[in-house]
């Protein structure tokens, strides 16, 4: 069995963020980079099928300028069998339809029989790519997952609904998966596999080797929200802020 | 502009989501026609041409199907703009659609600009401005971002014809089992996020809900990380609450936390992040470590 797994490389959520001079993306600089948080399920999911299916394997891609080979290492100490990296200094200015485009011309030939992604990026959070690259391949894209288990070429998916609600289909193989949070627990690489993964294969293609589409969107501009909200902010001494915040209780709700 | 309005149909029932949809293109002040697969006793009350696909033979889920149902509407509206929700069914369906009209998607719209469409970038901390640069285009709204259209009229329906397509195989439903509490009844919720940091945290987070007399809630990440069970989680894929005081301690306030917990009278947050989009929707923002105020908190108003 030939797996892909489509991985993006993010910045921490919790980071300030800087409009970049070209006031249409922030500046990159300063910024801890992480795996998209629903893509290390993806990881996670693609490397239990490995194991479950014997002769499998797996590859992990991820297009983006060189800092995404940190993120391509982690998943082959995940246990990845080799990793791609579409070379791409300037993926952010990329509309998902350029991505997947590029995904879908990579994976063309290469008969994967499954693909996961996660459902979407947190980034962005357009929830695209997965979708559009199984499109592009003419396959099914079951997403949302929420559960999976595979047997005998055919896929089953628990995809999440709203309000506590699943449904459960299938689909026979070659099929693409997008993963949601909670699908699996993603696993920590061990040491021993973090060194492993140093002698595995990281293969480098130009992005323009692959894609020739053109942009579909276009980014006007990026900016902070204005501001809606008139949450009053309180720093300091924890013990002080104790003492105001039991104020404040008293003063403006009846729970105390 | 002209739009094809997707509408939403669930377990027998027409979604009120479809209304989102009616009153973002009221707004646009945009000629529109709708599609929905449903049964014909569960349509929306609209002055406005509606293609049915019925629902027993289209089935509730059926992407491959549905799309090529939307397409042929979209085609006899003569649609430039096929509008979707941001939902398992808008998300799934919405590129698939796209691609086939070779049309741009810009996803998660919560506001319409007068150059283009707001959507939020890294968990709402920013907001993107875009448009497309294809003759058509594809847009799902963010769940709740739109206010509802009026529900008056009755719409002229052309019925369409369906030809058997499937990819995937609808097995069926299934609901989480209702827990033991039923957080939409609290008065006082104290939640835990994944900013708590460990496992063994959320047992302060429990202490400090009961020193208020309230019950303890919590974001998704700690549900499916196991730290406490799912009928505590608050959010869209979890319960709406709306109790009188909601302590948010280290969650940062992604949007579907927000749709579950925004109807709180009092809302108070502590989190190390000034910056937390949990701001927008918070009386008081403590910035503190979780870790030091909960058990401080907790003691002071135990003492
Ligand atoms: C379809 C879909 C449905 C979803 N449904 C839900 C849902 O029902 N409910 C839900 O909650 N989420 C849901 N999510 C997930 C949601 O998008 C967020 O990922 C999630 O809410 C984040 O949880 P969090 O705030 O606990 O974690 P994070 O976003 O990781 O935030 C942690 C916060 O803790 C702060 N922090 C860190 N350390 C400390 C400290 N020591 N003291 C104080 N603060 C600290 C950080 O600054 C940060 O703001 C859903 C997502 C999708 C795509």
């Amino acid at each position: 069995m030939n797996i892909l797994v489509c991985i993006k490389q993010v910045p921490d959520m919790e980071s300030r963020f800087k409009v970049a001079a070209s006031g249409t993306w922030f500046e990159e600089s300063d910024l801890a980079w992480r795996i998209n948080e629903y893509d290390e399920f993806a990881i996670e999911q693609a490397v239990q099928l490995k194991t479950e299916v014997s002769g499998a394997d797996l590859t992990v891609l991820s297009i983006g300028p060189a800092r995404v080979k940190e993120a391509l290492k982690k998943a082959l100490a995940m246990g990845c069998d080799r990793a791609v990296n579409l070379v791409d200094e300037a993926a952010h200015e990329k509309d998902s339809f350029q991505i997947a485009s590029a995904i879908a011309a990579f994976a063309k030939e290469k008969n994967f029989d499954l693909i996961f992604t996660g459902m979407q990026s947190q980034d962005r959070g357009s929830g695209q790519v997965g979708v559009l690259v199984a499109e592009m391949l003419g396959i099914p894209a079951l997403t949302t997952a929420v559960e999976f288990a595979y047997a005998d070429n055919s896929v089953t998916v628990r995809r999440e609904l709203e309000g506590g609600l699943r449904a459960a289909i299938k689909a026979s193989t070659p099929a693409l998966v997008s993963c949601q949070l909670g699908l699996n627990t993603p696993r920590y690489p061990t040491l021993p596999n973090i060194m492993k993964a140093k002698r595995k294969e990281m293969l480098e293609i130009p992005v323009a080797d692959l894609l020739k589409e053109e942009a579909r969107l276009t980014t006007l501009s990026l900016a902070y929200p204005e501001k809606k909200g008139s949450a009053q902010i309180l720093e300091g001494d924890v013990a002080d802020l104790v003492d105001q915040v039991i104020g404040i209780l008293k003063e403006k709700t009846a729970v105390l | 502009m002209k739009a094809l309005l997707v509408g939403e149909y669930r377990e027998g029932k027409l979604l009120e989501t479809t209304y989102e949809l009616i009153g973002f293109a009221q707004q646009l002040k945009a000629e529109f026609e709708l599609f929905l697969v449903a049964s014909e006793d569960q349509l929306p009350q609209v002055e406005a041409k509606l293609y049915l696909a019925d629902v027993n033979e289209a089935k509730e889920y059926n992407p491959a199907l549905h799309k090529q149902l939307i397409l042929e509407a979209a085609e006899k509206a003569g649609a430039d703009t096929i509008v979707f929700i941001h939902s398992s069914n808008g998300w799934d369906l919405a590129p698939r659609v796209a691609l086939a009209l070779s049309a741009a998607q810009i996803s998660e719209v919560v506001e319409i600009k007068e150059d283009g469409y707001l959507l939020p970038a890294c968990n709402a901390k920013l907001r993107r401005t875009v448009k497309a640069a294809t003759g058509k285009q594809v847009i799902t709204l963010q769940a709740g971002a739109f206010m509802p259209a009026e529900q008056s009229g009755a719409p002229q329906v052309e019925k369409l014809s369906i030809t058997a397509t499937a990819q995937t195989e609808f097995l069926g439903y299934e609901q989480a089992e209702a827990g033991e509490v039923d957080l939409g009844k609290a008065e006082i919720i104290v939640s835990a996020g994944r900013g708590v940091g460990k496992p063994e945290n959320v047992a302060m987070i429990e202490a400090l809900a009961k020193a208020l007399g309230g019950e303890y809630g919590a974001s998704r990440p700690v549900v499916d990380a196991g730290w406490a069970p799912h009928d505590r989680q608050v959010g869209t894929t979890g319960q709406t609450v709306s109790p009188k005081l909601y302590v948010a301690c280290g969650i940062s306030g992604a949007i579907q936390h927000l749709a579950g917990m925004k109807k709180s009278e009092f809302v108070l947050a502590i989190n190390t992040d000034k910056d937390a989009p949990i701001g927008e929707v918070a009386d008081v923002l403590v910035v503190a470590d979780i870790k030091q105020f909960a058990p401080a908190l907790t003691a002071k108003l135990e003492g």
